[in-house]
């Protein structure tokens, strides 16, 4: 009796309505609409004529510009996950006045245009009338249209997607075993190395591959700050658009390809790591 | 290994949380910190393991000032309520922790590890995750683990707090036999007065920031030193005016010279216990002070053959009425 009830009731929830199927059907219109189809059609240009992606690779400009990209992000991402994990442990694990208000400031790269952040670093360390710019110009340092200045301008974009991946984990975690690491003699470094870090590695696996992803396709702030010099300052994003405005569309589409493909291997690589660990 | 705790203090903000603590914990025992949720006796275990600083006042860990001492040097075992298991380790390595910080070579780390988990009785578990164990396996795993780095003294925090009732009582038996068996000076926090009139060879009461009293769980029990101590440790009920256990009340005829004499107002059963409710009467018959909740064993309840409605007489049985201060 009991036996053909429960049965009844996971037959009830597993079948299929019209309903379900309408669900489901808008769901994947509304995906294809917005992403697959738009994102599959920069594929197909790029391998439509056939030597796209060979003739964007045997261009300087292009390949020099993914190298700037590749190095940018590196360093925007290594600087974000540092950044990030302390930035995360401060506001999770102590209490100081204006925390709320820090955690706030920490949305606001999300919540500003990119432009409006290309601009604040130009005025703040532009090398003619920036705030910084003309002493740090005497020193031999310049930072607006070379590469620190794009360094900056990505990192601040990507800055919070860390944080906010780490936050609510640090939150859920608590202090206990952190304590109970400190009581069994582990020194702070020890603590968080063994302790904290290997909680948290996930989260931040998954920050570091959002920010990742964000770095490689920033444009509108370093559009403002790199200059936009051809083979020197341009990155990835800024070829495909100059290439794009200069009728080379075949290039453009093959760079812009290259972009996606690597922040979808990210995503993938990140997807695929982490339910085999959940399962151990 | 003797803990010696002198003029300690704690605020949170506006909150006392420790008003000038004095305390000695004497070397080799099982002392219990026994006092309603924060009353802060939590917060004194965890400045006695450095897990938090006092405001003033000094702690001394057998002889030695430890006030100043970080946590991690302190040698001191922690057990937390919620086991505070490192999820991602298996039951050994959560064991052999603190063996590894402190460099010990890897036969010695792992015989070590062997002998915690054969203590706890959980040797076919060693490796296992923490998830993969029930409450009070894990509880078990934690003790090992603080036991492990051999502390000077074992702090536990309302340890078998998040466990059921069934399980809890049966870990109660087994951390006193393990105390027992390993003479390490135990403090442990609890708000349930059962659990530390069982376990414990001395009680502290803590209410609000403040020693209540000290002493053994007779002691505390037969003599409290005030009203809180006496209402904490066990049910109350006044009979003609005075504070009695309501266990310690006889049921005897009410033509008995010199009793309260009362009407049975309600009898509840539970379990082994019957609970009598009596409305005492003057000599004039009329209804007089509260009512007053008698406790008797089924058997003695049946024997008197007691039902609702029924007159009867009260007194206390020899020696105890507590004496009132």
């Amino acid at each position: 009796m009991a036996d053909t009830a429960i049965a009844r009731r996971t037959r009830s929830f597993g079948r299929k309505t019209r309903g379900t199927y309408l669900r489901r059907s808008l769901v994947i219109i509304y995906l294809t609409m917005l992403v697959i189809w738009p994102v599959s059609l920069v594929a197909v240009e790029t391998f439509s004529d056939g030597n796209s992606l060979t003739h964007a690779l045997s261009d300087p400009a292009v390949t020099k510009a993914i190298w700037l990209t590749v190095q940018v992000t590196a360093w925007a991402v290594v600087i974000n996950t540092v950044f990030g994990v302390i930035v995360s442990l401060l506001i999770v694990r102590y209490r100081f006045p204006g925390r709320r208000l820090y955690s706030t400031l920490l949305d606001l790269p999300l919540s500003v245009s990119p432009v409006v952040v290309g601009l604040a670093l130009l005025l703040a360390y532009g090398p003619r009338d920036g705030f910084f710019g003309p002493a740090l110009q005497d020193m031999g340092i310049s930072i607006i249209f070379s590469t620190p200045g794009i360094v900056m301008a990505t990192a601040f974009v990507s800055l919070p997607l860390v944080i906010r991946e780490l936050v609510p984990i640090l939150e859920e975690i608590g202090t206990d075993q952190e304590l109970a690491a400190r009581s069994l003699g582990a020194g702070p470094w020890q603590t968080f190395r063994r302790i904290t870090l290997p909680s948290i590695k996930w989260a931040l696996l998954y920050g570091v591959v959002l920010s990742l992803a964000r770095s490689l396709g920033e444009f509108g702030a370093v559009k403002i700050v790199s200059g936009n010099i051809s083979q020197r300052t341009q990155t990835a994003t800024l070829v495909v658009e100059d290439k794009y405005l200069e009728f080379e569309q075949g290039t453009a589409y093959a760079t812009a390809f290259l972009l996606t493909l690597i922040a979808v291997a990210a995503l993938v690589v990140v997807t695929f790591l982490r339910p085999k660990e959940e399962q151990k | 290994m003797s803990i010696e705790i002198r003029d300690t203090a704690k605020n949170f903000g506006d909150f006392v949380a420790l008003a000038d603590i004095n305390l000695s914990i004497p070397s080799g025992g099982l002392t219990a910190l026994l006092g309603p949720s924060g009353g802060g006796k939590s917060t004194l275990l965890r400045i006695i393991a450095g897990l938090e600083t006092p405001d003033s006042g000094t702690v001394e860990i057998d002889g030695v000032d430890a006030t100043n001492v970080p946590a991690q040097r302190r040698g001191v075992g922690f057990v937390f309520q919620h086991y505070a298991a490192f999820k991602h380790m298996s039951v050994a390595k959560n064991v052999a922790f603190g063996l590894e910080i402190r460099k010990q070579p890897k036969d010695e780390i792992a015989q070590r590890v062997a002998d915690m988990l054969k203590l706890v009785h959980l040797s076919q578990f060693a490796d296992r995750l923490p998830s993969q164990l029930s409450g009070g396996q894990r509880q078990r795993m934690a003790l090992a683990r603080a036991l492990a780095i051999e502390p000077k003294v074992l702090l536990l925090d309302e340890p078998f707090g998040a466990l059921d009732a069934k399980v809890r009582k049966e870990l109660r038996d087994w951390l006193r036999r393990l105390h027992d068996e390993v003479h390490v000076t135990t403090v442990f926090v609890t708000h349930d007065q059962e659990e530390a009139l069982e376990v414990a060879d001395n009680i502290v009461v803590i209410n609000n920031g403040r020693v209540e009293q000290v002493g053994t769980p007779d002691d505390l029990y037969d003599n409290p030193a005030n009203e809180f101590v006496l209402s904490f440790l066990g049910p109350i009920t006044t009979l003609g005016g005075a504070a009695i256990r309501p266990h310690d009340i006889e049921v005897v005829s009410p033509t008995v010279p010199d009793v309260v004499t009362g009407e049975i107002v309600r009898i509840t059963r539970i379990g082994f216990e019957v609970r009598v409710v009596v409305q005492p009467f003057d000599t004039a018959g009329r209804p007089v002070d509260d009512q007053v909740t008698v406790t008797l064993t089924r058997s003695e309840a049946r024997e008197l053959g007691l039902t609702a409605g029924q007159r009867i007489g009260l007194r206390p049985r020899e020696g105890s009425l507590i004496p009132a201060r």
